[in-house]
């Protein structure tokens, strides 16, 4: 296989993933929206979407000051947000295009027609739809991307780098959701624990999945360590950090037995995965979630670029900037056009 | 001028069904429009289904179009290609051995068969080429051959394309739909086979390995996903299970050509390369090239790599060489060629650019470089207004035009709006030359879907059709 070949099975997994992140921030966006306001005061769950999404910057100078309309329109089918669904699923079809031919022909399918669905949709067909129908729409296609990918591709290192680029992906997302929970969504006065605070975690476990599954694990209450346990440390949650870290490692180390090497990447997350597995939920605490996230976020995204370097295009990644108080770093960036794809963290 | 009555395949003048068109012609009487006519849009569906699209460069709208399918197979019986596919043979020894000839000894030059400037003068000839020695001194390992029928044994050929022709993942691709849309048309009778031409072509390409690759690394070169072929180099190399790279992908060192896998370099010994010449090697041609791999020249004059088709078979297909073929196979082969050659007169001489400006309304008038049915005046069909302006640009630049008669191409039945009606054809077979010269039986067919239109190429609307050859 090429080294391009191994690049664009990477980032389909990851704008896959990414396009169906897209659709759970706005579909927790949504149900916040939907709650009483307890505060009067204006509502937050639009920005707090842009803020995860990593495009505050960039909606800010184009769109100003976010409300369900034009969020909606900019994280859904905004052609120049180079994260909107229509984006990632756009450039999830050209990079699955150009390694057709070492893809399943379901694989294929399934990605082009979901391009030519999304290609023609307008944002009133979206708003007559239902924004909510759009977004199970988007999550029932990378289910079947998800799907087709397990069931029908040859398990060697082309599956691994593909199921790579949907772990990295899926681990940054999870983390930004939680962040976004502790510093944006709380109106100023609102009590941590109050009535609100316990209806946006329940929507935060809503949007990945979780709800049902935290009351198997913890019961009816929802308590924010305990969100925080599910999130981040339980391996069997499919959104944790730590199962994503333990796929990321999965992979890597079938990649390193295909070909007789490891590298610097195994290193990074083999470390990432031990402090996850051991780690506890109060030490976390300890050094502050928002903190631990930041940093989980950071090592993550090195770990993208590292990848990059051992495995896919020798190029020179752009490397990150350093993510600052209060704001989440900028998202993963795939160049369009080109074959080149660059990182920052 | 009265045109003459064009050649139709299935049906003669006096309303009797050729042979080889029998089942053909069964099966169109016997089914229903409608029914046909939901075929035609099931076999829409699968080639975009399958991707099978085709960039047009010059035009809006959508940038991945289908070219049109016709659902009615154009069909040539055993005897028939076996006298066409030796011509095809026959053509491509003398165009190897022209080609060899010219980076050698240039015999053919000394002898004044071809003038020498039609050669040395010529923008295809590459100097780079002269003494390089290449596997089994073939240059043109895959020739596609233009031609057209204007009668029961006519056949001429239009142009060689010995460079890097494209169409055969048609050929591949229609055969496959059909016998998914029409499985008992093939049940009823015995079709040769085309599928086995990816296998041919990984024969040919690994024959052809540097001395000592013994189980020689083959990759296909493409400019990249933008690329009109685009599609059939994916298809080429799926279906030899080779890698599809990208200039991107090769790296030179120490005189040898790798690329780059995830597992680390991997050496190549053959590439299969769909990029044209000047692109290939942006320190030997084009510096601004990225499409090509820095020092691959220098990979390939030190006997590293082989690649097919060679640097420099441009000077055998070019038109202004197209004119001497029957006297490059005489001069090489001491044969008379089985396929005729049209009649072509060039402008750069005054006898011939003043007969063609006097005939403007009987010619086909193209440029030698031009491609793709653009640049194109055909006489019989054009306005006042166009032929003036043509004169003008031929009194401009006459070197630039060749000229050819208005053959009456034949026709096949073709599924049209207004139901089967006779459409104009030509025929593109493949010719792979390595250990052995292969062929497999068939080839792309184009039509003219336009009633009476003669310019079948698919950037101007043409279409195409399957290709039977029936087994005697």
């Amino acid at each position: 296989m090429l080294s391009r070949t191994a690049d664009n099975l990477y980032w389909m997994g990851r704008y896959i993933e990414r396009s169906e992140n897209n659709a759970r921030i706005l579909d927790v966006a949504h149900r916040m929206s939907l709650l009483p306001s307890l505060t009067g005061e204006h509502r937050t769950e639009w920005q707090s979407a842009i803020t995860i999404s990593g495009g505050e910057a960039h909606f800010a100078e184009h769109y100003g000051t976010p409300n369900e309309t034009n969020a909606v329109y900019y994280m859904t089918l905004d052609r120049d947000n180079s994260s909107s669904i229509y984006s990632c699923l756009r450039a999830a079809r050209e990079n699955c295009r150009a390694i057709r031919h070492a893809v399943p022909t379901e694989v294929w399918e399934a990605v082009n027609t979901t391009w030519f669905e999304i290609r023609d949709m307008t944002q009133n067909r979206l708003l007559s739809r239902g924004a909510q129908q759009f977004y199970d729409w988007v999550k029932e296609r990378s289910s079947l991307f998800r799907g087709v990918t397990v069931g029908t591709m040859l398990q060697d290192d082309s599956f691994h780098f593909a199921r790579l680029g949907t772990f990295l992906e899926r681990g940054d997302n999870t983390a930004r959701i939680l962040d976004v929970k502790f510093h944006v969504l709380l109106p100023m006065g609102e009590q941590i624990g109050g009535a609100l605070d316990y209806y946006q975690w329940t929507a935060l476990l809503r949007s990945v999945s979780a709800l049902r599954n935290y009351r198997r694990v913890f019961g009816s209450e929802v308590v924010p360590s305990r969100v925080a346990q599910l999130l981040i440390l339980m391996e069997a949650m499919p959104r944790s950090l730590h199962h994503c870290q333990a796929e990321i490692v999965t992979h890597l180390d079938a990649l390193g037995v295909a070909y007789g090497q490891r590298h610097e990447c195994h290193r990074m997350a083999g470390e990432a995965h031990a402090k996850l597995r051991f780690g506890k939920i109060e030490h976390i605490f300890d050094v502050g979630l928002h903190e631990y996230l930041t940093d989980y976020i950071e090592r993550n995204a090195n770990l993208g670029v590292q990848i990059a370097k051992d495995f896919l295009l020798t190029r020179e990644p752009v490397i990150a900037e350093p993510a600052s108080q209060g704001q989440t770093p900028g998202m993963q960036t795939q160049t369009m056009g080109g074959m080149s794809q660059t990182q920052s963290g | 001028m009265t045109k003459p009555p064009a050649f139709d395949e299935m049906t003669l003048p006096d309303g009797s069904v050729r042979s080889v068109y029998e089942n053909v012609d069964k099966w169109l009487r016997e089914a229903a429009a409608d029914r046909l006519d939901l075929k035609r849009r099931e076999a829409d569906t699968i080639f975009r289904r399958l991707g099978i699209t085709f960039s047009v460069y010059t035009e809006g709208g959508d940038p991945e179009r289908l070219i049109p399918f016709d659902i009615i197979p154009r069909v040539f019986g055993a005897e028939e290609w076996a006298r066409l596919s030796a011509g095809c043979v026959q053509r491509v020894q003398g165009i190897n051995a022209f080609i060899r000839d010219i980076y050698h000894d240039q015999e053919i030059l000394r002898a004044g068969v071809v003038p020498s400037e039609q050669v040395l003068k010529n923008d295809q000839f590459r100097p780079e080429m002269s003494g390089i020695e290449v596997p089994r001194d073939i240059y043109a390992h895959i020739v596609g051959i233009d031609m057209v029928r204007t009668g029961e044994n006519e056949f001429y050929v239009l142009e060689d394309n010995a460079r890097t022709p494209s169409g055969v993942a048609y050929m591949l691709e229609n055969r496959e739909v059909m016998m998914r849309l029409f499985p008992e048309l093939f049940a009823g009778q015995r079709i040769a086979p085309v599928d086995t031409y990816a296998t041919e072509l990984l024969r040919t390409l690994s024959s052809v390995a540097p001395s000592g690759a013994s189980n020689p690394t083959i990759a296909v070169l493409t400019p990249g996903i933008f690329n009109s072929a685009y599609f059939e180099h994916a298809f080429l190399a799926e279906g030899m299970g080779v890698e599809l790279v990208e200039g991107q992908d090769l790296f030179v060192e120490d005189k040898k050509v790798y690329m780059r896998t995830p597992a680390g370099p991997k050496r190549v010994d053959v590439l299969y390369r769909r990029i044209d010449d000047s692109f290939l090697d942006p320190q030997a041609f084009r510096p601004d090239s990225v499409l090509g791999v820095p020092g691959l020249m220098s990979a390939y004059r030190a006997g590293n790599i082989n690649v097919a088709n060679a640097v420099g078979t441009g000077i055998s297909d070019d038109k202004s060489i197209y004119t001497y073929m029957p006297e490059i196979i005489r001069f090489y082969l001491g044969e008379e060629p089985i396929l005729n050659n049209v009649p072509t007169f060039s402008c750069r001489n005054d006898e011939d650019c003043k007969y063609v400006l006097a005939h403007l309304d009987e010619l086909v008038v193209k440029e030698v470089h031009g491609s793709g049915g653009y640049g194109m005046l055909i006489g019989p069909t054009s306005t006042k207004e166009q032929r003036e302006e043509f004169a003008k640009r031929i009194k401009a630049t006459p070197h630039v035009y060749i000229a050819q008669p208005t053959l009456a191409l034949s026709t096949c039945p073709t599924f049209v709006d207004s139901g089967v009606a006779p459409r104009h054809v030509d025929l593109r077979p493949f010719v792979l030359s390595g250990d052995q010269v292969r062929m497999v039986p068939g080839g792309l067919t184009r039509v003219a879907l336009p009633e009476g239109s003669l310019v079948v190429n698919s950037s101007q609307g043409g279409g195409t059709k399957d290709t039977w050859v029936l087994e005697g």
